[in-house]
């Protein structure tokens, strides 16, 4: 089980301890040796050039995976407006549904929901898969989670994707574990692999530092939680004649739920939109005060964006967290992001690389961010930020 | 009351950095640290016990022999006992293969009234084990708890929202997830120290010790495996304009406005 160094086709190059993200091979007489610290992630297998290192199949239960079809999408909705993610996913599940060659569809909990089917067809889902009722009003882990378990088992999906929202998160490892599969967290990119049609789960991992193309072979439902903002949504295209919607009588009762949902507060102040502006225009620690964040407001205002911050401008409470790019933040992929001292940890990066076009200003001409950025500039921000409000003001 | 809370040993991984040459992860000097959401859980538990000095707290964790420090500062800062999971035949488990693990050694504490987890470990950023235990034990759960409250034998939490927070009830046995926002964890006493090193008060389980079959746990009990991983792609480095300020910035706006940008 597991990854295993072949002790005799070892040549002692050291190629896999430099290719090992966790530290977990130590060379031992100049042979590669397996530490208490290996995941099994594999990295080393494809470094070695002698066939020294190789992944031992595993013993694993097989269940019969041939049943399971169609691509799913948790269609989320709160108050009875569908979350935007659910676009997102029926974009992204159109495009993996036509590489299996399937069918996508949707799947809608709630009570009186039933006018979101529309738009749910509209986004392009062949199938409506429906389920009402007074105790699905408001998502709770348990209603939710017996409704939509009991679904999977009867229609057999064979891959499901949820918005790695706080619902999706909380519903989707209690789903995946009540009917037994894998579940991938926090997906920035899916793809069906070629020969085995199987669903290739690529994410951030060890805080974004590296990517891990995840796989569950022998389970089913292939199932994924997928970032809000990094899919491109669906189009909304006209009804189609053999579009089908499908009840699904649930027996969610009042004992289900084993938790009281006593109040929902709303955030007060109307939180920013950062994730759907065309133009952010962000700053980090090197605003050296709060005030900084006018000035950037100012310029966003001049290019019809919004501010955006990192994590380290947020942690000083000089704006709120709604402004937060990166991997604890938002995910954005603007036309435009323009970052103001901020240094560009591989967190933040995370949040804003796919953005179209990036601007950095930075003091420092070593800051990672002017590694992902198309264009750079050296210099005080307190200088070059009033300079391009008027250059901005005077050309355009 | 008796609290069980998983915590996790993880990399910092703010302090990770990548090798601008190899485009490999730079690992040296990287501080192993609790896990910031999980540290807010115990903490959370140990403020019951401040109220409830009767309260039992076990901390336990899941990973390789130096996991057990996790645990030792667990119960420097007031847990009764820790409990470490450590067997090469647990390695390699996807977060389904670790609640299981997990699960059968809450079941074989027996009593429980609470289980406390962190959200989510920044070196994996699931989220998924803390309700993955709760589903094989079959308790509820409530994620993204930024408040807690016991009265009256009555638990009541807020439940974080993108956009606002759910206030909860429920009832124990019930599994909740922390954010870190949650508090302000305490630093370790030196009573608690001393206690952590003298008094044995860690105890290691091994497969052995746990009733469950070989295809539940690590890497066979894993219906996710990890085909590859590799750093991100660098994007190739863009232009850095040249000249004064005001020549930069010209050049800047002239180069956005020819894309359409502005």
């Amino acid at each position: 089980m597991g990854i295993k160094i072949l002790q005799d086709e070892c040549v002692g190059c050291t190629l896999c301890v430099g290719a090992c993200p966790f530290d977990a091979i130590d060379m031992i007489d100049s042979k590669a040796v397996m530490n208490d610290n290996c995941t099994n992630c594999g990295a080393c297998v494809d470094a070695c050039n002698f066939g020294a290192i190789i992944k031992e199949e595993s013993q694993m239960k097989q269940m019969d995976i041939t049943q399971y079809k169609d691509v799913w999408v948790f269609a989320e909705q709160r108050d009875g407006q569908l979350m935007d993610v659910a676009a997102e996913l029926l974009g992204e599940g159109r495009r993996l549904a036509e590489e299996v060659g399937c069918e996508l569809s949707a799947v809608l909990l709630g009570e009186d929901v039933r006018d979101l089917t529309d738009e749910l067809f509209a986004y392009g889902a062949d199938k409506v898969y429906i389920s009402e009722g007074e105790h699905l009003k408001q998502y709770t882990t348990d209603g939710y989670t017996k409704v939509l378990s009991k679904m999977v088992e009867e229609y057999k999906p064979e891959i499901v994707l949820f918005g790695a929202t706080h619902i999706g998160r909380d519903l989707a490892p209690r789903v995946a574990a009540r009917v037994d599969t894998g579940l991938t967290a926090d997906c920035t990119k899916l793809e069906i692999d070629p020969e085995e049609k199987g669903l290739m789960q690529t994410r951030p991992a060890f805080g974004g530092n590296i990517m891990a193309t995840i796989i569950c072979p022998k389970h089913r439902p292939q199932m994924a939680t997928v970032r809000p903002g990094v899919m491109e949504r669906a189009e909304k295209s006209g009804k189609r004649e053999d579009q089908e919607l499908i009840e699904f009588k649930n027996d969610v009762t009042e004992e289900d739920i084993r938790i009281k949902i006593l109040d929902v507060v709303k955030a007060g102040k109307a939180s920013v939109n950062i994730v759907d502006s065309e133009v952010i225009v962000s700053g980090g620690r090197g605003l050296e005060k709060p005030e900084g964040f006018e000035l950037l407001q100012t310029l966003a205002d001049k290019l019809g964006g919004v501010v955006g911050a990192s994590r380290a401008a947020v942690e000083s409470e000089w704006i709120d967290h709604d402004h937060q790019v990166g991997q604890t933040g938002k995910t954005v992929r603007p036309e435009l992001y323009i970052a103001c001292g901020i240094s560009g940890s591989v967190q933040h990066r995370a949040g804003m690389a796919e953005s179209g076009q990036i601007v950095a200003v930075n003091n420092d001409p070593e800051a990672p961010i002017f590694s992902v950025a198309d264009y750079g500039i050296v210099g005080d921000l307190n200088d070059v930020i009033p300079k391009m409000i008027k250059a901005y003001r005077e050309k355009v | 009351m008796k609290i069980i809370v998983c915590i996790k040993q993880v990399p910092d991984t703010n302090e990770v950095k990548i090798d601008p040459v190899k485009g490999t992860l730079i690992r040296e000097g990287v501080p192993s640290i609790l896990n910031p959401d999980d540290k807010a859980a115990l903490e959370e538990a140990l403020r019951v016990k401040d109220q409830h000095p009767d309260t039992h707290i076990t901390v336990m964790t899941m990973g390789p022999p130096q996991a057990e420090e996790v645990l030792i500062e667990g119960v420097a800062m007031g847990a009764d006992e820790g409990i470490l999971l450590s067997d090469r035949a647990f390695s390699g488990a996807d977060t389904w293969a670790t609640s299981n693990t997990l699960a059968k050694a809450i079941e074989k504490i027996g009593r429980y009234d609470i289980i406390f987890c962190g959200r989510q470990a920044i070196d994996g950023d699931t989220a998924q084990v803390g309700p993955q235990i709760g589903e094989r034990l079959g308790i509820p759960q409530v994620s993204y708890v930024e408040k807690f409250y016991l009265e009256e034998g009555k638990i009541r939490v807020h439940r974080a929202l993108e956009d606002g927070y759910e206030v909860i009830e429920g009832q124990s046995p019930i599994l909740l997830t922390t954010i870190k926002e949650l508090n302000e964890a305490r630093y370790p006493s030196i009573p608690g120290i001393m206690r952590a090193y003298r008094e044995d008060c860690i105890k290691v389980w091994t497969y052995e010790d746990l009733d469950i079959p070989s295809t539940d746990i690590g890497l066979d009990g894993s219906p996710t495996q990890v085909k590859r991983s590799f750093t991100p792609e660098q994007k190739g480095a863009g232009e850095m304009l040249e000249g004064t300020t005001d020549e930069k910035v010209g050049s800047l706006v002239q180069k956005l406005q020819e894309k359409n940008l502005i």
